[in-house]
């Protein structure tokens, strides 16, 4: 048997972008949610964390609706890229973000509310801006919570589903993800396929959430 | 020159009582001490002034410029108000070497000056050998002086210290003191130190503002105020004072002259201005100022028996506490002198008492 081994590759892709993404725009509403009193923050705080409630289907079907080709997003998305987002790679991207966002922001947010404050009062006494005292004291001292969440967050975003097939679809070579391919394989009665694949995933995700608790125990220890 | 109007009221909560801080006051050249025991809003003070709590009224002035001021909404940001800033635990940043530490705080000079401000700094608190370090690597007076060095490298207006002393041993505060001294001399920086501990307030402070909840009690030099504390509050705050409930049996300003009634006994002392007969008063006497003297016969004038208790040693001297909560301090010849006494006269000299 012959097994096609792009799901993984696209995964693990997918995984990568997702992560990085999630961890710019994660670090800047744990910044804003720790530091920042503003109209709206209660409303921000509760809703960063819905992904984490709310059904896979409902969470792609507000992505369909507020990035598909009718909506000024998705407007906005194919004027710049000349090409649509929904069922493409870039779509399952989009999708792993949406897991990997609330576990950033709320896990940054506490490493950063843990940094002890009269660091970043110095800082400050000492004349450096918000944005430096961000970059050079607060995130360096919070960094390894940081990077023991962005591994974690890595993990998650390798096994989504539901999402992912809502707004990427299921396009063997181009959109199918390992999630995706081992339902496709399933449900086709490829057990082989599906039984190679699911070890796979499985062993990637035990190896890398391994890393992300020796990250955090360090930082316990250290 | 810093002149500072503060209020700001803190309202009851579960894990707190209601707080209110409201003081007024003014600090020039020199070292001036804010003391006060733990929770009377010392920190607080030096808090509001570096920018990082606002106050809810009030007015902030560091030279000639305005800080804080409550009417016209002026609030500058701590990066805008050049106070240097030294923190209860240093706040050294642990993942930059000393080196790195008092580069930070060089970041607004021009980068040619940096350099050479910060190899002077490290030269001048004698921490040159150790700059690669980082904190957690350095003994507690290393962690002190760059602490220090951190905050005057950005030529601070004023230098606000929040108990840098606390915690230290006999020999760091030593160190510590002669830092501080060094910097009085050397920078001509005026600073605010926070303490609670009165040995501090006489080894450094220029002036002293003494805090009890939220507000000043009294200011003026630490000697003034140990001489004649304002009131009985703050003579318990110096805690160096012989404190008993007397009645004012006579006043006589023509002789000079005063009676008082000490429990069963009588003392003689000079006129108290502003006070009249028959008035209940506190009399404080410094216990160094009490002599002791053996029994034998009748007592003489201002002499009262008393039963001693213990004795308690103290480095340079020993501590006599008799009944009736008098404590008598006598240099170590003296004591050696007496010490065989069975029955004990204490003797309060008339120059030595005091009225509250």
């Amino acid at each position: 048997m012959t097994i096609d081994w792009f799901p993984l590759w696209l995964s693990l892709k997918v995984a990568c972008l997702a992560t990085l993404f999630s961890l710019i725009l994660g670090l800047w509403l744990a910044y804003l949610l720790a530091h920042r009193r503003f109209r709206g923050r209660e409303v921000l705080d509760a809703a960063v964390a819905l992904p984490l409630v709310l059904p896979p289907t409902v969470l792609g079907y507000y992505l369909l609706v507020l990035l598909g080709r009718g909506s000024p997003l998705g407007h906005l998305y194919e004027w710049i890229f000349g090409a649509p987002l929904v069922f493409t790679w870039q779509a399952a991207v989009v999708a792993a973000m949406v897991h990997a966002i609330p576990l950033l922001v709320i896990s940054a947010r506490a490493a950063l509310e843990s940094v002890d404050r009269s660091y970043e009062r110095a800082a400050r006494n000492l004349g450096a801006s918000e944005w430096r005292v961000f970059w050079k004291v607060s995130l360096p001292l919070a960094r390894r919570s940081i990077l023991a969440v962005s591994v974690l967050a890595f993990a998650r975003t390798l096994g989504d589903f539901g999402i992912t097939i809502m707004i990427a679809g299921n396009i063997p070579g181009r959109t199918q993800t390992i999630a995706v391919a081992i339902y496709d394989a399933v449900e086709s009665g490829n057990g082989a396929l599906a039984r190679t694949l699911v070890l796979v995933i499985s062993a990637l995700a035990l190896a890398v959430l391994s890393i992300a608790n020796r990250l955090a125990a360090k930082q316990v220890a250290g | 020159m810093i002149q500072a109007r503060i209020r700001k009221r803190f309202p009851e909560r579960p894990d707190a009582a209601a707080f209110s801080l409201d003081v007024e006051f003014q600090a020039a050249s020199g070292v001036t001490v804010l003391f006060g025991p733990s929770g009377s809003g010392k920190t607080l003070i030096l808090e509001a002034i570096a920018g990082f709590v606002a106050p809810e009224e009030g007015r902030i002035l560091l030279d000639d410029e305005i800080l804080f001021d409550a009417s016209s909404g002026v609030c500058l940001p701590p990066q805008a108000r050049h106070c240097g800033y030294v923190f209860q635990n240093y706040a050294l940043f642990p993942h930059m070497t000393l080196r790195q530490n008092l580069a930070f705080a060089a970041e607004r000079r021009p980068r040619l000056e940096r350099h050479r401000r910060v190899a002077e700094m490290l030269e001048r608190f004698h921490l040159t050998e150790v700059a690669g370090l980082r904190p957690h690597e350095l003994s507690g007076g290393q962690k002190q002086r760059c602490s220090i060095a951190r905050a005057l490298i950005a030529s601070p207006k004023l230098l606000l210290l929040d108990e840098p002393a606390h915690g230290l041993d006999a020999p760091l505060r030593a160190e510590f003191f002669d830092v501080l001294r060094q910097v009085r001399a050397e920078f001509q920086t005026p600073s605010l130190l926070v303490t609670h501990d009165l040995d501090d307030c006489f080894e450094l402070g220029d002036e002293m503002l003494i805090l009890r909840e939220g507000r000043l009690v009294q200011t003026g030099s630490p000697r003034a105020i140990a001489e004649r504390p304002v009131n009985v509050e703050v003579a318990r705050l110096l805690g160096i004072f012989n404190l008993f409930q007397v009645e004012i049996l006579e006043l006589d300003p023509q002789r000079n002259l005063s009676r008082l009634r000490f429990g069963e006994f009588e003392l003689a002392g000079y006129y108290f201005p502003g006070r009249l007969r028959g008035d209940h008063v506190w009399l404080c006497v410094r216990p160094e100022r009490l002599g002791v003297f053996p029994r034998d016969g009748k007592p003489g004038s201002n002499q009262i028996p008393a039963q001693l208790l213990r004795s308690v040693e103290m480095p340079r001297a020993v501590r006599l506490e008799f009944g009736g909560g008098i404590q008598v301090e006598l240099a170590r010849p003296e004591y050696e002198k007496q010490k065989n006494n069975k029955e004990w006269l204490v003797w309060f000299p008339p120059d030595a008492l005091r009225v509250l």
